[in-house]
């Protein structure tokens, strides 16, 4: 069945069977390959995009149901130019250091994207609870909330220890105290 | 992991998606966010023929007050529900257990008549629909029935409702925002709940409790309220709560663990709810 839907501000158009999911209509038939598929189950997250604006796993969309509908990827997020990320959350992300292997950061980035659009004035807090749907398998969770906090313009150390203070973020999470100096020998006058 | 191959069919109108149902009967399955049933289709526990998208009908997208009740559409979002004024203020208790539901990727697609519908007895919304003492719409082109939903489900993922009705409406009344608590207990942030206690106040002043994971259906605690009609404290009725329950045996817990942390999750939501 024929499905149109625009992509990134492109109409895109294919004839689909049904059971399509929009992941793999992105990836096969569009042809952009930042949209991940990781778990396969609605888990992960890997696979987020934007459909009109909001954040959905588009391994459990059918591509026919985001018929006549907008959809954003990664690689629609703005642009790269002279060195310069011009989306805030994908600069953001490259700024704070948001990804170790990179597997989960298109999925991580357009979740984030949704959650400030919805809450521009996040806690640590709403950061952490706002990307529950996404995993990182490095574990790298600690700069990809300081990205996400850059992003909505907040200063990450102060609301690390407001977290610190409101006893929101459980024990063993970002502390906000400052760390014990690892400056090595002859660094200190730096 | 994909579905086997199915007839797409996304109506217009609620009208013409009855008849389709009606058409199609047994072989046809409605799809509104599909966070039930296409993981389902995909692990292929489930291969419907014709697959109905309810999921744009702009008729089944509301929440608004009607008298002494709240009508909700069918195919009202976790988020709308999440974000309503009506419901903050007239029914506070489904709003904050729909924020627990999945994660925020999971709330743009899911849909109340779709969890009621799905009815996992692990599900958060219908054991808070449960203790609201809410009314299910069901409509086909026979007609339109309303069933309370104590007498809904019938048994695992098994309800009253006829292969050819819709869940078009969820009636609840007005509660206000206060005098209820939700306690969910979970491994993980985005997880099911391995039990979960959903209390209201109705407007006569009657506490109601719902709870998750504890049976083959979404179940009310009846000893528990039995015991706070009498006016017996917090402490004695919560310690009723597993009565007349069946807990699951899964990875996540043995059913007496489930029995003894349902006296937990209730002796809390009551307190919370009575503060």
């Amino acid at each position: 069945m024929k499905v149109e839907i625009t992509v990134n501000g492109e109409r895109t158009s294919a004839d689909v069977e049904p059971r399509t999911l929009l992941a793999h209509y992105l990836r096969e038939n569009v042809g952009l390959k930042a949209t991940n598929i990781g778990c396969d189950t609605t888990s992960c997250g890997a696979c987020t995009v934007l459909v009109d604006g909001e954040s959905v796993k588009s391994c459990t969309v059918l591509a026919v149901q985001a018929d006549q509908q907008s959809v954003t990827t990664m690689e629609g997020l703005g642009t790269y130019a002279d060195g310069e990320l011009s989306h805030p959350v994908a600069a953001a992300f490259r700024q704070e250091h948001g990804l170790q292997c990179g597997f989960c950061t298109p999925g991580m980035v357009m979740a984030a994207v949704s959650l400030i659009d919805e809450n521009p004035d996040l806690t640590e807090a709403d950061v952490r609870e706002g990307l529950e749907g996404n995993l990182c398998r490095c574990t790298g969770y600690h700069n990809i909330v300081r990205a996400v906090l850059v992003a909505a313009g907040k200063d990450p150390d102060a609301a690390q220890a407001a977290g610190t203070e409101d006893k929101t973020i459980p024990p063993g999470f970002s502390t906000g105290k400052a760390e014990p100096s690892r400056t090595g020998p002859g660094e200190g006058d730096a | 992991m994909i579905p086997v191959g199915f007839d797409y069919q996304r109506p217009e109108l609620l009208d013409a998606a009855l008849a389709l149902l009606a058409e199609h009967g047994e072989d046809a399955t409605v799809l509104a966010g599909g966070h039930s049933l296409l993981p389902v289709m995909k692990l292929r526990l489930a291969a419907p023929e014709v697959v109905i998208d309810i999921g744009r009908l702009a008729e089944l997208n509301y929440i608004r007050l009607d008298g002494d009740e709240i009508a909700i559409g069918a195919a009202t979002r976790y988020r709308d529900l999440v974000v309503s004024d009506v419901l903050a203020q007239e029914c506070a208790l489904l709003p904050a257990v729909a924020r627990t539901v999945g994660d925020p990727q999971v709330r743009h697609r899911g849909t109340l008549g779709g969890a009621l519908a799905h009815g996992d007895p692990a599900g958060d919304l219908p054991a808070a629909v449960l203790a609201l003492d809410g009314t299910i719409v069901l409509r086909s082109p026979r007609g339109e029935r309303r069933v309370p939903i104590t007498e809904f489900y019938t048994g695992v993922f098994s309800s009253v409702k006829e292969p050819d009705e819709l869940i078009v409406e969820i009636r609840l009344p007005r509660t206000g925002s206060t005098g209820w608590a939700y306690e969910k207990f979970t491994r993980r942030s985005n997880d099911w709940a391995i039990v979960a206690v959903a209390v209201a106040t109705l407007p006569s002043g009657r506490r109601q409790l719902g709870l998750v994971n504890m049976g083959s259906t979404p179940l009310r605690a009846s000893a528990t309220e039995a015991a706070l009609a009498e006016g017996k404290p917090i402490d004695e009725a919560a310690a009723l709560a597993a009565e007349g329950t069946e807990p699951p045996q899964d990875n996540a817990g043995t059913p007496a663990y489930r029995r003894h942390l349902v006296t937990v999750l209730t002796r809390r939501a009551l307190q919370t709810a009575t503060a």
